[in-house]
């Protein structure tokens, strides 16, 4: 199976080491009993869902009844439009016992749904304060990013394409930056829609990948969450195994400078007179 | 800033023209466009746009899977009072109409939260006719402190408001606002208001702006459609919406399409329309406004309901009683319109898993309890 990892490839967040590197998520899914088929194909590690859509006293209806005991938790604080929405948010996640998780969203347009940075980082701040292991969701920026990282995020989390329009890796540049720059891990959240387009995100060196929409509205969610699983081991073993540097020239496969060879050629000799 | 100003260019006959005589052309180039804005929509609205309704319908359903997945918010009406000043000739509660009138008390109305409670639903819309001395601000707030323990999210469709009063109701546990103009024509308005205080156009038009100013959540809009030619009428909604969202892009924008049905008072709709109309509105608007939740009402059948479903509907009333004490059989007062589809929320339930998408009952989570320091 090629979806095998390396062994020694983890990724370590909040001190527990992920073999996976795909997070799920919970949202959009035409039926949550759906949800524990989709973890086991995706071989996913880490699953995200909003506190919003969590009612404890639903009985079996209760989205965490779905989630198998296995999983990470990573409770979101989807609908917070400020930084102590955000705050408040996390705090009951912990309290209703959704583990010490939390992806900072903090989105104040409607139309747009991109994250406040700004609002974010104060999130962040707060909450790695009180112990929280904190991912934010955020806008590949490198200065929003380094803030985020003093603060104490245990993750940095750029949007590939604007939530939910499944139009890929369009902030790839952006995202290339991060990966360079910061020693955090990079996940790449919002905007995958393909297997392929998170295989890419993963040969650029990012740390994992979180897709929820195009698994939940695929004509078969647990299909396609396999798919994804192995997209995502795939482009890491390719990212683990040094792919060829991008050139944006094609460059001659016999090299015009072939003839030095490796030792850059003989010195001159000396020639008797 | 005021809506006033840009709903009155709408107005102007400029738009309705555009609006009728957008050719094919204009359709395809709206179908095709990444972000249709106000020029697509017309297109969009228009007659030629009726020949291509099923690729109308088509785009709207991906748009809204990949928006809001395959699910449905589920929530029900809670009606506090039909006591009414105005004069609305369409409307059952028209103070000339000759019906029991009622009105809960705060512990009759939490009677009937924990009736609706029960059926697992946790969205609910509080209802009162306009007459603020009996059934003004304080009292709606005092219902909604006794509700908002049982209801996560909690909106309110009463009269038009200033922004205070707003903020006392959002002190007490609102977080929504549903506002219907009814009409933006605002000359037919003066027609179909002849007394009472909704009689003020301007003053109601500028009501969901207060509710945004005064931090509720999400705020709900819509025309009742058959009152006047329905492509404007959307089209004025859609660009309402478009001016609340610029202006407060922190608040939830949702659209209803209530569609006019016969009533106690035999009044009759002058602009009725056809189930098609309803799809080609309803798929525009979400073409337009990817993200605006899209609400459709028990007004409509069973049938149609369903069919709906898939094609950008958001959010779906079930369980529903229009009239005062509905809900625990009490002071039963008459409805304000007849509803076309009864089914209780375990049928409602069924009926949309068997579409494949799932009833979403819980959507928010009151951070009262959640005080900074209260870790």
């Amino acid at each position: 199976m090629t979806t095998t990892p390396e062994p020694d490839d983890f990724l370590e967040i909040g001190g527990t080491r992920l073999q996976s590197r795909l997070f799920v998520g919970t949202g959009k899914f035409g039926d949550d009993a759906l949800i524990p088929a989709v973890c086991e194909a995706s071989g996913a590690q880490v699953i995200t869902m909003a506190l919003r859509r969590v009612d404890l006293d639903a009985g079996p209806a209760n989205l965490m009844g779905h989630i198998p005991a296995h999983m990470v938790r990573l409770p979101n604080t989807s609908g917070a439009r400020t930084a102590d929405e955000a705050v408040r948010i996390a705090r009951l996640a912990r309290a209703m016992g959704c583990g010490h998780w939390i992806k900072i969203e903090v989105v104040a347009d409607s139309r747009h749904l991109l994250p406040d940075g700004y609002a974010t980082a104060r999130a962040t701040e707060t909450l790695a304060r009180e112990g929280f292991v904190v991912l934010p969701y955020m806008n590949p920026d490198l200065y929003v990013a380094r803030s985020l990282a003093d603060a104490g995020a245990a993750a940095v989390m750029p949007l590939g394409a604007p939530i939910g329009t499944n139009r890929g890796l369009r902030t790839r540049e952006m995202i290339a930056v991060l990966i360079e720059d910061l020693d955090l891990p990079v996940i790449v959240d919002a905007g995958i829609g393909r297997p392929s387009q998170a295989c890419e995100a993963m040969e650029m060196g990012a740390a994992a990948c979180l897709v929820n929409t195009a698994i939940a509205t695929a004509a078969d969610p647990v299909g396609m969450a396999r798919a994804f699983g192995r997209a995502v081991a795939a482009g890491r073993e390719a990212f683990l195994s040094g792919p060829g540097a991008v050139r944006a020239r094609a460059s001659a496969s016999s090299p015009l400078t072939g003839f030095l060879g490796q030792d850059g050629g003989r010195a001159p000799q000396e020639v008797a007179p | 800033m005021s809506f006033a100003p840009a709903c009155a260019a709408l107005h102007d006959g400029e738009t309705a023209r555009a609006i009728e005589t957008a050719d094919e052309a204009a359709v395809l180039r709206a179908l095709d466009a990444p972000a249709p804005g106000p020029h697509d929509l017309a297109a969009l609205l228009s007659p030629a746009a009726a020949a291509h309704l099923e690729a109308l319908a088509r785009r709207a359903h991906e748009t809204t899977v990949r928006h809001f997945g395959r699910t449905i918010q589920l929530f029900t009406p809670l009606y506090l009072s039909n006591h009414c000043t105005n004069g609305c000739v369409y409307c059952g509660f028209n103070s000339a109409n000759r019906i029991p009138r009622a009105q809960l008390t705060p512990p009759q109305a939490l009677e009937e939260g924990r009736a609706i409670a029960a059926t697992g639903l946790r969205q609910l819309l509080l209802l009162t006719g306009e007459a603020p001395a009996r059934a003004g601000t304080d009292y709606i707030a005092a219902c909604a402190r006794l509700l908002r323990p049982l209801f996560p999210s909690l909106a309110v469709e009463v009269h038009a408001l200033s922004e205070d009063d707003y903020r006392v109701l959002v002190r007490a546990g609102v977080d929504g606002m549903t506002m219907f103009q009814e009409t933006y024509d605002r000359t037919l308005y003066a027609t179909l208001h002849p007394r009472g205080p909704k009689r003020d156009y301007a003053w109601r038009l500028d009501a969901p702006q207060r509710a945004c100013r005064a931090g509720m959540r999400t705020v709900n809009i819509g025309a009742l459609l058959g009152l006047a030619p329905w492509r404007l009428e959307v089209f004025a909604t859609a660009m309402h919406a478009r001016h609340l969202q610029r202006h407060h892009p922190g608040v939830d924008l949702a659209i209803s399409l209530p569609r006019m049905r016969p009533h106690a008072g035999a009044w009759q709709p002058a602009h009725p329309l056809t189930d098609s109309d309803l799809v080609q509105a309803m798929t525009a608007l979400r073409l337009f406004l990817p993200q605006a939740g899209i609400t459709i009402s028990t007004r409509e059948s069973p049938t149609l309901r369903d069919n709906l479903v898939p094609l950008g509907v958001t959010r779906m009333s079930a369980g529903v009683s229009t009239a005062v004490g509905g809900h625990t059989g009490g002071e039963a007062g008459t409805g304000q319109f007849e509803i076309s589809d009864p089914r209780g929320v375990q049928d409602m339930c069924a009926a949309l898993r068997r579409r494949g998408y799932q009833p979403v009952f819980k959507d928010w989570e009151p951070l009262a309890d959640a005080a900074p320091g209260a870790a």
